[in-house]
């Protein structure tokens, strides 16, 4: 669905993403990893195309640079890690921004769809009691589902997740991963995250992708890529002795 | 803390048209009061019945001396109405202005806007660069071109040391730009013999004197800016969010952001060529609006023009009647008021948000 061919992105004379291709197949939970500063944010906003790059990245054949924003909006979806909001808009009113991409008239009311949309996307992040709430006063897990449930109201075919699980109590963590193992099951749909904990890779992931230095180290299926390692190379820490060790602490 | 309920949003729906009442009623008894109080005083009827009379044809004024309906309609009338107007300009390009940075200190003072726009206008005057037939036109154009300009020359320099547009980089930046701008301005106004009651013009802004003819060169300019906004709102809540957020869901955000660029130019210079630079008023009046209306554009929008309107109303009658005869400039009571307000503002943010 998603054809990423040889992506580069360089700030000064550093490049921070070298060389990366890669493709987001039908059903596909692909996810990228790789330490501090491998370059997985900015692999995410040059395959959006918000910071100049180079290389090429086809959306279903169609270069995206082609695809006017609305439609892009509508086929892929970008769940971003860092959220400051400045002015005390609500919940509700985030979320509902989810819908832009579909509302046409220039008086741009949302319609009886549009609400039905965006309340089933704050019952699925488990924030509908908070949505009159100002997003300024919410916890930072609060506001992560909230941005969460504006993905889920723009309801695109294709979800780039930057960190999904950050600021989220572990409840949410296994909830959210597991309302996106149902979602990418229907047609047409699949998921590109960047993720930082193995566990989650493990168990959500099919295929993978592990960055080191902007450049791609290892690609192919979560079990190729997470080996041992191939994890020890790129992280410098052994973390099946790691993780282990800590195994032994929950017997 | 999460005792919201559906029930109130009925409730604060209810507090804002109650609000929005007050504000228009407000914007009425403003009106009047300005229009009838000044060196010549006049009763509130005897207004409404020359403007009735005079306006829609109604009722006999016989009675009023023609000489004390030629103050009301050609002096006051117009001067309160472009004071309005650009109460209302400025106030938007604020809000729209502050929405679009995700920025609550952007304003055409802080930003340094304004004091771009008088370079235009002064060089435009200086230069005695006219378009025949339409005096004053070529001051407008002038003064909406360099406010253009340098909008985009500080958001330039801004962007390339800091990509986020933190407070204290943009506003430095705007601080430094309009302290450049002024003084090109006061050297070409002594370079050309003018004398220094125009300086005080440009630098504190007033409306002393304007009549119809002022009124007639800004309403279009006026509409042609803040009409377009309107239709913007929902770009603008989008924006608020920050620029990254508005593009993935689908916002065009560098034509959306040229076209506001341009709307806000429009509404800031020509507030600027017809009075000068009036500060802070369009940072005040969209921070404490949206305290009334919220932070959604659509609201925020027409409430701070509203607001806008009549508080400039407000500070012209208070800028020609303290110290009577003598007049004021405006821009010394906007800033006034406006300065301390800043500084409450920027300390109770930065106070909040570490």
């Amino acid at each position: 669905m998603l054809k990423i061919e040889g992506l580069s992105v360089k700030i000064g004379r550093k490049k921070i993403v070298d060389n990366v291709s890669f493709d987001l197949k039908e059903h596909d939970i692909f996810i990228v990893m790789g330490p501090n500063g491998a370059g997985k944010t900015t692999l995410f906003k040059a395959i959006m195309g918000t910071i100049p790059h180079s290389g090429k990245v086809f959306l279903d054949k169609t270069d995206i640079k082609t695809i006017n924003k609305k439609e892009l909006a509508k086929s892929i979806g970008v769940l971003t890690q860092k959220h400051q909001p400045r002015y005390a808009h609500t919940v509700y009113d985030v979320v509902s921004l989810g819908r832009y991409a579909y509302q046409n008239s220039i008086f741009s009311s949302l319609d009886k769809e549009d609400r039905t949309i965006i309340d089933e996307a704050l019952k699925i992040t488990g924030i509908y009691s908070i949505k009159n709430q100002s997003v300024l006063t919410l916890s930072g897990g609060e506001l992560q589902r909230t941005f969460l449930a504006q993905l889920f109201a723009q309801n695109p075919r294709i979800l780039i997740l930057d960190e999904p699980a950050n600021n989220l109590d572990l409840k949410y963590q296994i909830a959210i991963f597991d309302i996106i193992k149902e979602w990418v099951k229907g047609k047409n749909r699949a998921v590109l995250a960047a993720v930082h904990d193995l566990n989650t890779a493990y168990s959500y992931g099919n295929k993978a992708l592990l960055l080191n230095e902007g450049k791609v180290y290892a690609k192919g299926s979560v079990d190729e890529v997470l080996a041992r390692d191939n994890l020890r190379d790129v992280y410098k820490v052994d973390v099946v002795d790691w993780m282990q060790n800590l195994l032994k602490h929950w017997e | 803390m999460k005792n919201t309920t559906s029930g109130k949003t009925g409730k604060k729906t209810v507090a804002a048209s109650i609000m929005g009442g007050f504000g228009v009623l407000l914007f009425i008894v403003v009106f009047f009061f300005s229009v009838s109080t000044g060196s010549v005083g006049f009763s509130f009827t005897d207004v409404v019945r020359v403007l009735a009379g005079y306006l829609l044809g109604l009722g006999d004024t016989g009675d009023i001396p023609e000489s004390l309906v030629t103050i009301i309609i050609n002096v006051r009338l117009p001067r309160v109405i472009l004071s309005a107007l650009a109460g209302a300009a400025l106030s938007i390009s604020g809000a729209a202005m502050q929405g679009l940075l995700k920025n609550p200190l952007a304003d055409g003072s802080t930003l340094g806007i304004t004091s771009g726009g008088a370079l235009g206008a002064v060089i435009s005057i200086a230069a005695g660069f006219n378009l025949p037939f339409f005096p004053n036109l070529g001051l407008v154009f002038m003064s909406i071109l360099f406010s253009f300009l340098s909008l985009i020359l500080i958001l330039t320099l801004t962007y390339k040391i800091d990509y986020n547009l933190s407070n204290q980089t943009i506003i430095l930046n705007g601080v430094i730009f309009s302290m450049l701008a002024s003084s090109i301005t006061s050297l070409i106004v002594s370079l050309s013999g003018n004398n220094l009651k125009q300086v005080v013009f440009w630098t504190m802004g007033s409306f002393s004197g304007r009549g119809w003819s002022y009124v007639v060169l800004m309403l279009p300019f006026f509409v042609a800016g803040a009409v377009p906004l309107l239709f913007l709102s929902r770009e603008l809540d989008a924006f608020s969010l920050g620029e990254e957020q508005a593009e993935y869901i689908g916002v065009n955000t560098k034509k959306v952001k040229l076209l506001i660029l341009i709307l806000v130019s429009v509404l800031t210079g020509v507030s600027v060529a017809v009075s000068g630079t009036i500060g802070f008023v369009g940072l005040v009046i969209p921070h404490m609006t949206r305290f009334i209306a919220g932070p959604n554009h659509k609201k925020l929008l027409p409430v701070s023009a509203l607001f806008g309107a009549g508080f400039l109303m407000a500070t012209d009658l208070l800028s020609r009647t303290i110290l009577s005869p003598a007049e004021l400039p405006i821009g010394v009571v906007t800033s006034l008021i406006g300065a301390i307000l800043f500084i409450y503002i920027f300390y109770s943010r930065t106070g909040v948000k570490g």
